[in-house]
């Protein structure tokens, strides 16, 4: 496992508590950061992410809001217009869909159709992803549905020293960033096995976070694990899961872990499927029109010679995210294991086993 | 059991359509004078009377009456606002034929509309910030903001500073404290409302203005403004143009059917005055009142301006095939320049003749800035920013799939 090492002093943090680090350094260095949301400001964010920062700055740095997510996001751009550099919580992702207007048509486009005459440099922070038995709506990993939109960059951490070093880089961007945080990864890293304990970060290497001030600049992917066989595209939660079914399956799989989902760093992706000529790419959100299709077309378009497999998709199934289900839906490691040891040529899988499908349409 | 007739949905309808006359009884009007003028840190609950009736000044006569009269509006001011209105038609005029010209795909007349932003415009102070919706023009020319950038936006030629990627109408002029317009209603209101929220983190002296018409108020934006402005005592004055209609709709299907939009604000909170949009003087008084309250951080203040859409809602709408034709001769609030015309003339500060000359003046002014943009060309020429600007702003910096594209498209 690579990881790019700290540096200064550091400390072992949670990712709760390295978001907590990132806008606190960020209050604290910059007077125009303000960070409002739902349950934000006296109690610290219903993830306890935003825990003390009111106390530290005041009420009109750190607040709550009402309980109107398309407000938040148009109060923040009025703010971002004016000149301040709002960090605002959306309290779950499942709930962005109410300020969709304000994110797409406003904080999107602000820049290009005033011609750089106003800005919306905003960070909306959601926590997302599933694997918490959150049912439908604590569970979504809604993405593609910003990536889709012109002006918006789109990201997600894995790992409390990504994560801040990520949020401080989105909150000193003048482009509005999407946010997102997988809620299961809040506490420690998780790989699919929720049979087995939870591993705190405090016994995990990325647990490791400086205290001051630092950032991973967007556009940057990291070589979460280096490989000969194939690679993996991958972030979040599905890093850990990528780990685990290269452990498992015995395949010297390259994950890349994109950190900034869109705009990405294309490099980074295609020189590691140049190098090891296979790829999966591997998402929770579902499948069709995921953002995992656009990474396939990107590969396919820009790697076609030195492709020796059809590139492999897992993504969570085309369903809502279900309650009772969480493990049948969740991508498993051994989906994923399954999925590597078909683009290494191994025994296909039922998932090729195309008759069982169409044969359903056809009787 | 009782028997009960069967349910009935109810969709509100105009009184008048094509060949019928609108009763305009429904508008629920005062005489000028009448209503009182209260404190500046009235509470929003004693404001009630007020968002229910109508603040007017000016009488049939002319004349300025009662209590939103007492503070005397220097005469030089007037002047210039009816100048101001009287541009503003003129510009509309003249951009509307340019429109039929082919010189532009589109435009939005305010006929009718033009003392409300002019008026507040000249209420507010330069470095606050007017969140309009598409027909607050005049809120520009009330600044004197040169005729020919308007235009050149209008037109999509080389010197839009937009660069031809917006709309005509869609100005966006930071420098004149007017927001970007969007083509999505509403959202500006609650982004003027965050906008004074961050001008009073800051400890700032500026407020925001925010604009929205009747239609509009149906968005979940214009509610979820007042949410915010009443929670957070934001310094905005929040305006809705009640200009009775929404393209083909009816101001009672926004919701305006026995109540007013003014009473929305009183029940989100926050001091709310219904006022004539029509009388120059009602809206400056107004304004000016509104902005002291936000000035004195004494909270938001939302103003309900009646007034009637004269012209059609934009050069794509035909509005003889949904409203009498004659309708805004009907109307009885009448015209804003007329009205302020004869007040001005009745009490020796302006005349026919200086009336006359200032229509040809601002005629005249017209059509030399139509002139000179049309120099830097329009959609008809084709004259327009380079294609290569297409692929920029929309991050700061331009990400590789940008460059890429634009690679592509040859630029």
């Amino acid at each position: 496992m690579s990881y790019r090492p700290s540096t200064g002093k550091t400390r072992n943090m949670t990712m709760i508590q390295a978001l907590r680090s990132a806008m606190d350094v960020m209050l604290g260095r910059d007077e125009n950061v303000v960070v409002f949301g739902q349950d934000v400001g006296y109690f610290g964010g219903v993830f306890r992410c935003t825990e003390g920062l009111q106390t530290k700055y005041g009420t009109s740095r750190v607040f709550d809001a009402p309980i109107s997510e398309g407000g938040i996001v148009g109060a923040a751009v009025g703010m971002g217009a004016y000149g301040l550099r709002p960090v605002v919580e959306i309290q779950f992702a499942d709930y962005f869909y109410p300020a969709t207007d304000q994110i797409v048509s406003e904080a999107a486009r602000l820049r290009y159709r005033s011609a750089g005459d106003f800005i919306a440099p905003l960070t909306i922070r959601m926590p997302c992803g599933g694997g918490i038995f959150g049912g439908q709506t604590h569970s979504q990993s809604p993405e593609a549905l910003f990536t889709h939109v012109s002006g918006l960059r789109t990201v997600m951490p894995s790992n409390p020293y990504d994560a801040k070093g990520m949020l401080i880089a989105a909150i000193e961007c003048d482009d509005p960033v999407i946010f997102l945080e997988p809620k299961r990864l809040y506490n420690g890293p998780f790989d699919g096995h929720h049979d087995q304990p939870v591993v705190p970060w405090s016994k995990h290497p990325m647990g490791a976070v400086p205290e001051g001030y630092y950032s991973i600049p967007l556009e940057s992917a990291s070589v979460f694990r280096p490989g000969r066989d194939l690679t993996v595209l991958t972030y979040g939660t599905m890093v850990f899961v990528a780990e685990v079914a290269a452990q498992e399956s015995g395949i010297d799989a390259e994950i890349i872990d994109l950190r900034s989902i869109w705009p990405l760093d294309i490099d980074t992706v295609l020189a590691s499927v140049r190098k090891t000529g296979r790829c999966v790419v591997l998402h929770e959100a579902t499948q069709t029109s995921g953002f995992g299709a656009e990474l396939v077309s990107l590969v396919q378009e820009h790697c076609f010679y030195h492709l020796e497999a059809p590139i492999e998709r897992i993504a969570g199934w085309d369903t809502p995210y279900p309650h009772a289900h969480e493990w049948a839906y969740f991508p498993s490691p051994a989906r994923v294991s399954e999925a590597f040891r078909r683009v290494m040529g191994g025994t296909p899988g039922r998932e090729v086993q195309e008759d069982r499908f169409t044969a359903g349409r056809e009787g | 059991m009782r028997q009960t007739k069967p349910l009935r949905l109810h969709v509100p309808e105009p009184s008048g359509r094509p060949g019928h006359a609108t009763d305009f009884s429904y508008l629920r009007l005062a005489p000028a004078g009448e209503m009182r003028k209260p404190p500046v840190d009235t509470s929003a609950y004693d404001t009630r009377d007020l968002a229910i009736s109508l603040v007017r000044v000016l009488d049939d006569e002319g004349r300025a009456v009662g209590p939103w009269a007492e503070e005397r509006i220097d005469p030089e001011l007037l002047r210039k606002g009816l100048r101001v209105m009287i541009k503003t038609r003129s510009y509309d005029a003249r951009m509307l034929i340019a429109q039929r010209q082919k010189k532009m795909s589109f435009y939005m007349q305010s006929l009718g509309e033009e003392a409300i932003g002019t008026a507040q415009a000249l209420a507010l102070t330069k470095g606050d910030m007017c969140f309009p919706s598409y027909r607050q023009q005049n809120l520009l020319i009330a600044q004197d903001v040169p005729l020919v950038d308007m235009m050149c936006q209008l037109f999509s030629n080389e010197r839009d500073s937009l660069k031809g990627r917006q709309l005509p109408v869609m100005y966006s002029m930071r420098e004149h404290g007017f927001f970007s317009i969007s083509g999505n209603l509403a959202t500006q209101f609650v982004q003027a409302v965050g906008w004074a929220m961050a001008s009073a983190i800051k400890g700032d002296t500026r407020i925001a203005s925010a604009w929205i018409g009747d239609g509009a108020t149906a968005a979940s934006d214009f509610q979820t403004a007042l949410t915010f402005a009443h929670v957070y005592q934001a310094p905005v004055i929040l305006n809705v143009i009640n200009n009775q209609w929404a393209i083909s709709s009816f101001q009672a299907i926004a919701g305006g059917e026995s109540t007013t939009f003014a009473a929305r604000g009183i029940g989100s909170g926050i001091a709310s005055i219904r006022a004539d949009g029509n009388d120059f003087l009602a809206v400056y008084a107004v304004s000016k009142w509104a902005v002291e309250r936000a000035r004195n951080n004494l909270g938001p203040t939302l103003i309900e301006w009646v007034s009637y859409r004269a012209g059609p809602h934009s050069t794509s709408d035909d509005p003889s095939k949904y409203r009498p034709a004659d309708d805004w001769a009907r109307f009885p609030l009448g015209d804003p320049i007329e009205r302020l015309k004869k007040h001005l003339i009745l009490e020796g500060h302006w005349s026919e003749e200086e009336h006359n000359r200032t229509q040809k003046e601002c005629e005249a002014e017209v059509i030399a800035a139509q002139k000179e943009a049309e120099s830097y060309g329009t959609l008809a020429t084709g004259r327009s920013s380079s294609v290569a600007t297409m692929f920029e702003d929309v991050y700061k910096d331009m990400p590789w799939h940008l460059r890429r594209q634009r690679q592509q498209a040859g630029v």
